[in-house]
């Protein structure tokens, strides 16, 4: 039963690390940006839920109001990020890098500004409060619900780049920005949409994570460097990885802490993700071409 | 119509182009011709704006599109086939089509379909992913996804460059059939002279960024002064 429980705890961890990831895999992974101030984009998502719980008052209503609204705060943050600096340096990675982790911190200063330094909490609403049991395990049902929007957000993107125009020409533009160009697809949109759709992931995630502690100015920071390493051992660009690869992390730390402790655990997780990338440098997941285009 | 005039382009400090003028009428196919390093693919990214300009001008159609963005110009009529079979390799043949034709609504449907008549042999390709193709098989895709732009002038850069020879036949067939339609312009770009000099009513021959020669195409003197201008 114990390995049931880790496992479930392993998979639950691995669903967040997803929501945290999922947005990157398309502004880092698709578009090749290191976006520092991602995890500020899932901090403006946590306190968008605060917001409206403060409005709103239900916390069922409430949550069910701030997945959607928290998507479009991250997205709108995204865009403005994207507008403003990003764009004028995509073949920079390292100054991008340098310029968006400055945003990050002026993102917290600005959050502890309008909310104060110290935590905030968000109720989680009475559906949520509780566990199911199976077979005498009790799983929270906090978890179970971040464990389905996970799996959801992962189908609607899957869904959205595979089977749509707009998905069709985001991947288009990532895979050869001039002869996008070339074949009337406008990139400069293309891009914004995809900044969009990826940071409002990132608030999606934000909003969740809402469910399992409380929400501060420095929340992002302690997932954004996870995320990333999600992304590229998942292989870059590649959706599947990223789910594989956040999966894995999650289990991995969930039995690692198990047997030693939390600290050590991460340690262990850090020296196989550094070990298993000597192996195989471009991810879990790459894909063959014949040509380079 | 394309004109060109005076076009001035190049990369970082080296100037490439230099002060190139160019017309092509409707209609008709005009060939440029050159090694190597001659500045021929440069000249034709600054005619879809994927380069700027220094000086001199691009009008299409009588409009001048020289601050235009790439996908404004294609949007205006110039589709492009660069050099080396690009196309989107992760996507499949049918997405790299697909791509194309979501902007055009029903009339890129109906677009795709008239490139594939052009093409036969992509039907039954369409489910494969573009960059696992052979490089005939991408070429054809690359230009039939130009055609899918419904456009009044097609850029061509070295279109058979690579490619096995029975598919070059397949290319070269295809160019005839769409510059025979008389709707649509041709700018082909060569470093050989056989198709272009025979089939182009006028082309030009560029040496180190600069027209060395202007010549009138299919007529019995044109491939020895093209091979002439070539050896300069």
């Amino acid at each position: 039963m114990d390995i049931i429980a880790q496992l479930f705890a392993g998979l639950s961890l691995g669903s967040v690390l997803l929501l945290a990831a999922l947005g990157l895999s398309l502004t880092f992974g698709q578009m090749g940006v290191i976006n520092m101030a991602h995890g500020e984009f899932m901090m403006a998502g946590a306190y968008t839920a605060f917001v409206i719980q403060g409005v709103v008052g239900d916390a069922g209503v409430s949550l069910l109001l701030a997945l959607p609204l928290g998507f479009v705060v991250g997205g709108l943050l995204g865009l403005l990020l994207e507008a403003t600096l990003i764009h004028r340096m995509y073949r920079r990675p390292l100054d991008t890098l340098l310029v968006t982790w400055g945003v990050a911190l002026v993102l917290q200063q600005v959050a502890r500004d309008v909310f104060g330094a110290p935590n905030v909490d968000v109720r989680a609403p009475a559906w949520l409060s509780g566990a199911v049991e199976i077979g005498g395990l009790a799983l929270p049902r906090t978890r179970l619900f971040i464990l389905a929007l996970a799996i959801v957000c992962v189908v609607a993107l899957a869904l959205a780049l595979r089977a749509t125009p707009l998905g069709r020409r985001i991947r288009a533009v990532v895979q050869n920005r001039d002869l996008a160009e070339a074949s009337g697809i406008s990139s400069r949109a293309t891009d914004r949409v995809t900044f969009f759709i990826g940071s409002g992931l990132a608030g999606i995630a934000g909003v969740t994570l809402t469910l399992l502690g409380s929400v501060g100015p420095t929340l992002g920071t302690n997932y954004i460097v996870d995320a990333f390493l999600v992304v590229v051992a998942g292989g870059i660009g590649q959706i599947k990885g990223t789910v594989i690869a956040a999966m894995a992390l999650g289990l991995m730390q969930a039995f690692f802490e198990y047997s030693t402790t939390a600290s050590v655990a991460k340690v262990l997780v850090f020296v196989a993700i550094v070990a298993f990338l000597q192996l195989r440098p471009q991810g879990l997941v790459s894909v063959r071409t014949r040509s380079l285009a | 119509m394309l004109e060109l005039s005076g076009v001035t382009t190049g990369y970082g400090r080296t100037t490439v182009v230099h002060g190139v003028d160019l017309t092509v009428p409707d209609g008709a196919l005009t060939a440029v011709l050159g090694h190597n390093g001659a500045g021929k693919t440069t000249l034709l990214r600054a005619v879809l704006g994927l380069l700027p300009l220094r000086a001199g001008s691009v009008r299409l159609a009588d409009e001048d599109v020289t601050a235009l963005a790439p996908h404004k110009r294609v949007r205006r009529g110039i589709a492009y086939v660069p050099q080396g079979q690009q196309s989107f390799g992760q996507l499949s043949a049918r997405e790299n089509l697909q791509v194309v034709a979501d902007a055009h609504g029903r009339a890129g449907r109906r677009r795709t379909d008239e490139a594939l008549d052009l093409f036969p042999a992509l039907r039954d390709l369409l489910g494969r992913q573009a960059g696992l193709l052979s490089g005939g098989q991408r070429q054809q895709l690359a230009i039939a996804r130009a055609l899918v732009t419904g456009p009044t002038l097609l850029v061509l850069d070295e279109p058979v460059e690579g490619i096995q020879p029975n598919v070059v036949t397949e290319i070269y067939a295809a160019i005839s059939t769409l510059t025979g339609a008389g709707s649509l312009s041709v700018l082909l770009v060569e470093q050989h002279i056989g198709y272009a000099v025979e089939h182009a009513a006028e082309f030009a021959v560029l040496t180190s960024g600069r027209v060395a020669h202007r010549g009138q195409g299919g007529v019995p003197t044109a491939a020895a002064a093209a091979r002439k201008a070539l050896t300069l």
